[in-house]
């Protein structure tokens, strides 16, 4: 007992993230009669949201390094207008135009880090002009106009979904989809009991017998019904597998290599890091040319999910991704924060925005809540760490 | 002089699974400087703090007195109202603002919200004679020197209509000439009828001004001693503060200095980082031999801290010219990360800015310096991290719960340990040590020696530099003098004296 309450107050921040998280979804599955749930709306919940996720994980590593990217949201409709530009104007290969818009987004991040990192202007100043600038320029490479449609297979990265490889077309569940959930159950079995043997063989603490087999029983049980869910209605989007990837790649170099614990000792106290060899600028740059890879990824989701480049897309991005890496736990005084974390606050920020939505609440009041809502998490965070 | 000014009596205070204070006694009379000693974490701050009205009325237990009315301090400004003003360890002064500015800060001479400059500059400069400082009182305090901020602290206090000055570690920052400026002054006020606090780990110093001596232990009270009750003696009071005898202040170490030289600086010159005309070190040439403990003695400015980051990957200064040798051989310092390649380590004198994470847990500011031991392709093996860590944590005797505990929450000396540990992890030849026991309490300081000792038994060769001269004198075989960014002198271990270093620290060679 003693062991869950030391967990539990150890982790209450991680945790309160996930338990607010839990009680707005409750609360609009009440509010919305039920809707919120049914495997249609969880799918959209993830497609509407997967643009801000990739974002918020981008931001999340900018803010723990301690500074701030507010041209996320112009990069990313930059980045989608030559998408735009690539791929129905000049009509060049799907994979071809993907890959130099992701080469663009690192240009962009390495210009906007070299400012930050090297020449010392605040990331607040370099950001806002660029901003400016990009928001500029997909005015310019767009000439004002809107470019659409794209091509199928631009669109399919944001819009389709894993086709049924066990051929059941028609019926009720995707069974490919409910296989990718057992196979997740038992890597997620093996990985966890693999991790046991290594704490056991170092003699660390390890959870006691009992609550090992409930902590894999809770987690195999809400593998299988999230599948289930997704199996329900048209399977797994292909934009589910990039995130999948995103996390699970950023936690693990955030967590287990050496790059993260630098961007971490960076942001804690970037002269302590400096004399102790991390290479402080290197970092920062990188972070910064990271997030610039990240925007345009999220730029041509997002433009392949609109199917169109138009000159107002990624508005008021910068502010999804700050809010949701805040709501999940960064702070700005750098050196704290999780990748999860950044997921869980776009997910709080997602499931108010379609809760509301399906109520019927107009886009007006949603804004406000929303404020409210970021304010309310800090505030809480804060009150929290004051005791 | 029978009287009381300040009585706290049985004064118990506790924190969430701490108690910071228990049945604490404390009497001042009225016109005394009464000193306030003890460990770090013993309490001292957290009495004061208990005084101040830091800690609200309600928070602790037990009474304070002052001028035989009772205390219900909610807030520091009830305090201050009875004149009681508290000078804390870390000024708190705001660099761009000017002297006068901070001096009336939260306290500005104004009518209705209108600020009277005139009368401001008048009183600061009446304030600042008090002091003794010849300033102008709109001098930036930025462009000031630390000694002379400490004196602007005080002057604000003054400002204040202060009765009782409590002083946190006042000389702590400053160089052996502004310490004994700064205590001039107390001794000045006292005789003009000031009643003082002060808290310090200089034991020389206390016991230089103080009419009254009390020792805290583990959140109680010891003794207190009055000096008219005769001598009191530096050893009594460290037995009283550690709880056991320290006889001497020095460990042993057995001399294993061999002939080759490991690490050697020649012809170093460098220029400061923005004004680039300036030279801040001069031709400066200094070797250290296998196992041998050097030390650099200077005052403050004299370019120790400057030449020590210079020489560890260029983290200071510019137009960098000279020559870095390890073991005879020529070696190029372009980062950090080369000067620990090549096995050097600096511990900055700064812990807090420079040395630690503090946000960060006891174990990744262990491994920060020296990840790749741990990694395999980039990638940390955490268990193997996690026994490094606690080795490491056992070895040194690192005082924290458990390995993941924030740097934040240790005591200074255990965090300077933690610095140490960081070092020590990298496996380093030659360890530049700046500092090393500042603001660190006695019993931890011994300890961190006989770690240095260690190290240099081990074959290790340690730069030791440092503003107290004792500790070089009772440490180094051999110490180097610095004035005005050049070497001044190299005195063997038998010829040192205070006398000696001082005339060397302050021999003028530009004349």
């Amino acid at each position: 007992m003693e062991g869950i309450k030391q967990l539990l107050s150890s982790n209450i921040r991680k945790f309160g993230m996930i338990i607010a998280l839990v009680g707005i979804v409750l609360l609009f599955q009440v509010l919305t009669n039920g809707i919120l749930l049914k495997p249609l709306n969880v799918t959209n919940i993830i497609m509407q949201n997967s643009y801000i996720i990739v974002l918020s994980i981008g931001m999340m590593l900018v803010i723990i390094t301690g500074e701030i990217d507010l041209s996320v949201g112009s990069v990313a409709a930059f980045v989608g207008a030559v998408a735009g530009v690539l791929l129905v104007s000049w009509e060049l290969p799907v994979i071809v135009g993907i890959l130099l818009c992701l080469v663009l987004g690192a240009i962009i991040g390495a210009w906007q880090g070299f400012w930050i990192a090297f020449v010392n202007i605040p990331a607040f100043i370099v950001t806002l002009a660029g901003m400016l600038i990009f928001r500029g320029l997909t005015l310019v490479v767009l000439d004002g106009k809107t470019i659409a449609p794209f091509p199928d297979g631009f669109r399919s990265l944001s819009s389709s979904f894993v086709p049924d490889l066990f051929g059941g077309s028609g019926g009720e569940l995707q069974l490919f989809t409910i296989v990718i959930g057992i196979a997740l159950s038992i890597v997620y079995v093996l990985s966890e009991i693999k991790l046991r043997r290594t704490d056991t063989k170092y003699e660390f603490k390890t959870l006691s017998y009992p609550l090992f087999i409930i902590k894999l029983i809770l987690f195999i049980a809400l593998i299988n019904v999230f599948t289930y869910v997704l199996a329900s209605y048209e399977g797994i989007p292909y934009v589910l597998i990039v995130l999948a990837v995103l996390i699970t790649g950023y936690t693990f170099v955030m967590n287990k290599t050496v790059i993260g614990r630098h961007i971490y000792a960076v942001g804690g106290n970037a002269n302590a890091a400096q004399l102790s060899g991390v290479k402080t600028k290197k970092m920062k740059f990188w972070v910064f040319v990271n997030m610039g890879v990240l925007s345009a990824l999220c730029g041509i989701i997002f433009a392949g999910r609109l199917n169109a480049a138009t000159p107002q897309a990624g508005n008021l991005f910068e502010l999804d991704a700050i809010a949701a890496a805040v709501i999940g736990g960064a702070s700005f005084t750098g050196g704290v924060g999780t990748v999860f974390g950044a997921v869980i606050g776009a997910l709080v920020m997602g499931v108010l925005n379609n809760g509301m939505s399906l109520m019927g609440i107009g886009i007006d009041w949603q804004q406000a809540i929303k404020g409210l809502v970021l304010l309310a998490a800090v505030a809480f965070d804060v009150l929290n760490k004051n005791k | 002089m029978n009287e009381t000014i300040l009585e706290m009596k049985e004064i118990t205070k506790t924190f969430p699974g701490v108690t910071a204070l228990s049945d604490v006694n404390l009497i001042v009379r009225p016109g005394e400087i009464h000193a306030l000693i003890g460990e770090n974490g013993a309490g001292k701050s957290t009495l004061m703090k208990v005084l101040s009205g830091v800690h609200p009325y309600g928070t602790y237990e037990g009474d304070i007195t002052f001028e035989e009315k009772a205390c219900q301090f909610k807030n520091i400004n009830e305090s201050e109202e009875r004149g009681i003003v508290i000078i804390h360890q870390e000024l708190a002064l705001i660099p761009e603002l000017s002297i006068a500015e901070n001096i009336f800060l939260g306290n500005e001479q104004a009518k209705k919200g209108v600020i009277n400059w005139n009368e401001t500059i008048i009183e600061t400069r009446q304030l600042l004679k008090k002091v003794g400082l010849k300033l102008d009182p709109q001098e930036k305090i930025k462009n000031i020197g630390v000694g002379q901020q400490q004196l602007v602290e005080i002057a604000k206090a003054l400002s204040k209509k202060v009765k009782l000055l409590i002083l946190d570690e006042p000389t702590a920052a400053l160089n052996e000439e502004d310490s004994e400026n700064l205590l001039e002054l107390l001794l000045e006020f006292k005789e003009q009828g000031m009643t003082s606090i002060m808290i310090s780990h200089k034991l020389k110093e206390l016991l230089k001004v103080s009419n009254s001596i009390t020792v805290l232990r583990d959140g109680q009270t010891i003794q207190t001693y009055h000096a008219k009750d005769g001598e009191i003696t530096e050893s009594q009071i460290i037995k009283d503060m550690v709880g056991r005898d320290l006889s001497n202040l020095f460990p042993e170490r057995n001399h294993n200095v061999k002939d080759n030289i490991v690490f050697e600086i020649k012809n170093w010159s460098a220029y400061h980082p923005i004004n680039s005309e300036r030279q801040i070190l001069h031709d400066i040439n200094v070797h250290v031999k296998q196992g041998e403990i050097i030390g650099i003695a200077g005052l403050m400015g004299a370019g120790r801290t400057e030449l020590a980051m210079s020489v560890f990957g260029k983290s200071y200064g510019r137009r960098i010219t000279g020559q870095l040798f390890r073991n005879g051989k020529e070696v190029f310092f372009k980062s950090v990360d080369d000067a620990i390649k090549n096995g050097v380590a600096y511990v900055s004198e700064d812990r807090k800015e420079y040395g630690l994470i503090l946000i960060d847990s006891v174990k990744n500011n262990l491994t920060l310096a020296n990840l790749d031991r741990l990694a395999n392709k980039n990638v940390i093996d955490s268990s193997e991290e996690v026994v490094e860590a606690e080795s490491i944590k056992s070895k040194i005797n690192i005082k924290a719960p458990t390995i993941h505990q924030k740097t934040l929450n240790l005591s200074g000396g255990n965090q300077q340990k933690v610095v140490l540990g960081k070092w020590i992890f990298t496996d380093p030849d030659v360890l530049i040590l700046d500092e090393p026991t500042r603001g660190i309490d006695v019993g931890a300081k011994f300890e961190i020696y006989k770690l240095i000792n260690e190290l240099a038994e081990q074959g290790k060769s340690i730069i030791m530099i440092s503003s107290e001269l004792p500790e070089l004198i009772g440490m180094c075989d051999r110490i180097y003098t610095l004035n005005e960014g050049k070497i001044t002198g190299d005195i063997d271990k038998n010829e040192a004296n205070q006398e000696t270093l001082m005339t060397y620290m302050t021999h003028s060679w530009r004349s």
